[in-house]
């Protein structure tokens, strides 16, 4: 899965600035995504292309409960964030509603990637290659039950009994 | 194994569990409100497209509905949010719907205690992420985003790794000026908003055996803002009469066993602690209250799951009885039933007598939505529980977390104000 970086580089980006509080009423998912970063980056959603990545510092999506945050970067057309550390209910609505894939990296890998790189990220073998920089990282491996959450396509279409 | 371990093993029907094993939990309580509930309704539509039937839930008796983020409707569009929550609970059958405008309702965590809608040892998941706030009743309680809860309308079951547990003791009762409020924002200052990422932090001692069980309700709450996945206290006698007066039988007090495993200990002495504010913009961002900066503040706001409980009012009406507030205040009682206790026991009078604006129970500013959200470069004191930018309104105000006996004492001076100071 090849895509370009989009970077912020700090920790803690919140879902208050992922999709202000303002937005909870709304349940369009084109019209959330236009609102996407707005709260950090107000540019966000005319630079975005479908594809992007976003790279960032350490528990990313920390705050509320919202299904909104991954809805809003997913219809922005983002494929993958990459991040130190995820908090644990972005991390799951990401997955288990097959929004976009939560990616943690190491420190190195963070700060070795820049914005606009173009990175290509084969969850099979855990690499993430920098086709801008000629690098190649680690990702952590995704848990066993993630892992398989994600193969099937999301919560919905994982089957527990078939394991 | 210790209590989560032991709620986990019993609803995912095994014998034993250990931290980092992935069970299906079946869930004993389901709740939506006015914001995951038409995230939820979309999930639905979605799953009927793709053929997957959406005719039935699991156990509609188990699924309970609450109005609260944007209610009394702000405008259009969250009327009709009112609306397609109104269809959705007749549609499948689920009575247990708080409606605004007929009788009790109120912010979702405060009626999840106030109508005992959760057990001790329940396993209690809710599509918003302050669901833990029930942990304080012994249950197993969790925030899910809406396609986990859709999943468990449908499935009655949902899956968690179970977590690690870090367990807070507190030695000794906290004076009088401190409320739990303070405590978990010093937890908070001290171990970062993902210092109790994934875990289960649970708290215990001497302290917490001494507090109300609305204080141990506020500590569970915040756990949240520490980036855990729930907090807990073992429930006691005290749980025992709060839900029994509440009209709840057969109650369980399930505790963990006396060789439970924790992943790590913390020690506050009670009487060491001291009011705290989290400054800007972060509730990790801790001061003692006596060394916070001196600034203007614009508003101060009592309302929200952590601190509009009846006991968050009464702190409110100790300090403002016989006072006048320098800047706007609002106190918005986070239930009917708390609004009612509030008017029968004098509180509303002291309040309005002070010269604040009563609202009804609303999450409200407290998440930006309405009902008194910060202008540009406004500075607020809170009662409520993140202070991320932008979090009550315009990107560039500022919130200040505090107990609701500092944000009163502030809103007589108008300064972030230690309620030993006041004159």
């Amino acid at each position: 899965m090849k895509g370009n970086i989009i970077k912020y580089a700090q920790d803690n980006i919140d879902t208050d600035v992922i999709i202000p509080g303002q937005y909870l009423k709304v349940h369009d998912y084109a019209e959330l995504a236009t609102h996407a970063m707005e709260g950090l980056d107000p540019d966000f959603h005319s630079k975005v292309k479908e594809g992007d990545f976003i790279l960032s510092g350490k528990n990313f999506g920390c705050g509320s409960s919202r299904e909104h945050a991954p809805i809003a970067l997913s219809h922005s057309g983002i494929k993958a964030v990459l991040a130190l550390s995820f908090a644990r209910i972005f991390y799951r609505n990401a997955v288990d509603g097959a929004f976009l894939l939560p990616i943690e990296i190491d420190q190195d890998a963070y700060n070795a990637i820049s914005e606009g790189d173009e990175i290509d990220i084969d969850i099979a073998s855990n690499e993430i290659k920098n086709i801008t920089k000629n690098q190649t990282y680690k990702m952590k491996p995704f848990s066993e039950i993630i892992g398989k959450i994600i193969s099937a396509g999301g919560l919905f279409k994982y089957k527990p009994d078939q394991d | 194994m210790n209590i989560v371990e032991k709620i986990l093993a019993r609803a995912s029907g095994k014998s034993k569990v250990s931290p980092d094993d992935v069970v299906f939990a079946n869930v004993d309580k389901v709740m939506m409100h006015d914001v995951s509930g038409p995230g939820v309704i979309k999930v639905f539509d979605k799953l009927q497209k793709q053929g997957i039937s959406v005719d039935k839930l699991w156990d509609s008796t188990k699924v309970w509905v609450a109005e609260d983020h944007f209610v009394p409707s702000a405008e259009k569009v969250s009327a009709e949010n009112i609306v397609k929550l109104s269809n959705f609970t007749k549609r499948y059958g689920i009575e247990k719907h708080f409606k605004y405008g007929m009788g009790q309702y109120g912010i979702c965590h405060t009626i999840s205690h106030e109508e005992a809608m959760v057990m001790p040892g329940d396993v209690y998941v809710g599509g918003d992420s302050h669901t833990n706030t029930t942990g304080a009743l012994g249950a197993f309680a969790c925030g899910l985003g809406h396609t986990d809860v859709a999943y468990v309308l449908l499935n009655g079951k949902i899956w968690f790794k179970v977590p690690e547990t870090f367990y807070f003791k507190l030695n000794g009762k906290l004076p009088d000026h401190v409320m739990a409020k303070d405590f978990i924002l010093k937890i908070i200052g001290d171990i970062g908003t993902d210092g109790g990422a994934y875990r289960t932090m649970q708290f215990g001692g001497s302290g917490i055996d001494e507090m109300s069980v609305q204080s141990r309700l506020t500590m569970c709450n915040m756990t949240t803002e520490a980036g855990a996945k729930n907090g807990i206290v073992e429930p006691d006698q005290k749980v025992f009469d709060y839900l029994t007066r509440r009209g709840a039988t057969n109650l369980n007090l399930i505790k963990g066993d006396s060789d439970a495993e924790y992943e790590k200990i913390f020690e506050y002495e009670g009487s060491e602690l001291e009011p705290v504010v989290a400054k800007p913009f972060s509730p990790e961002n801790i001061s003692v209250v006596r060394e916070a900066p001196s600034v203007e503040l614009d508003k101060c706001y009592i309302g929200s799951c952590t601190g509009a409980k009846y006991e968050d009012l009464e702190a409110a009406a100790k300090i403002l009885k016989g006072r006048k507030v320098k800047i706007r205040t609002e106190i918005l009682p986070a239930a009917i039933s708390i609004y009612q206790r509030a008017m029968e026991n004098g509180l509303l009078k002291i309040f309005l007598d002070a010269g604040v604006t009563v609202g009804p129970p609303t999450c409200g500013a407290c998440c930006g939505a309405h009902m008194g959200v910060l202008a540009k470069d406004e500075i607020c004191i809170s009662t409520t529980n993140r202070n991320f930018p932008g979090r009550m309104g315009h990107i560039e105000s500022q919130t200040y977390l505090s107990s609701p006996l500092v944000a009163a004492a502030s809103a007589v001076t108008g300064k972030i104000t230690d309620p030993r100071d006041l004159k």
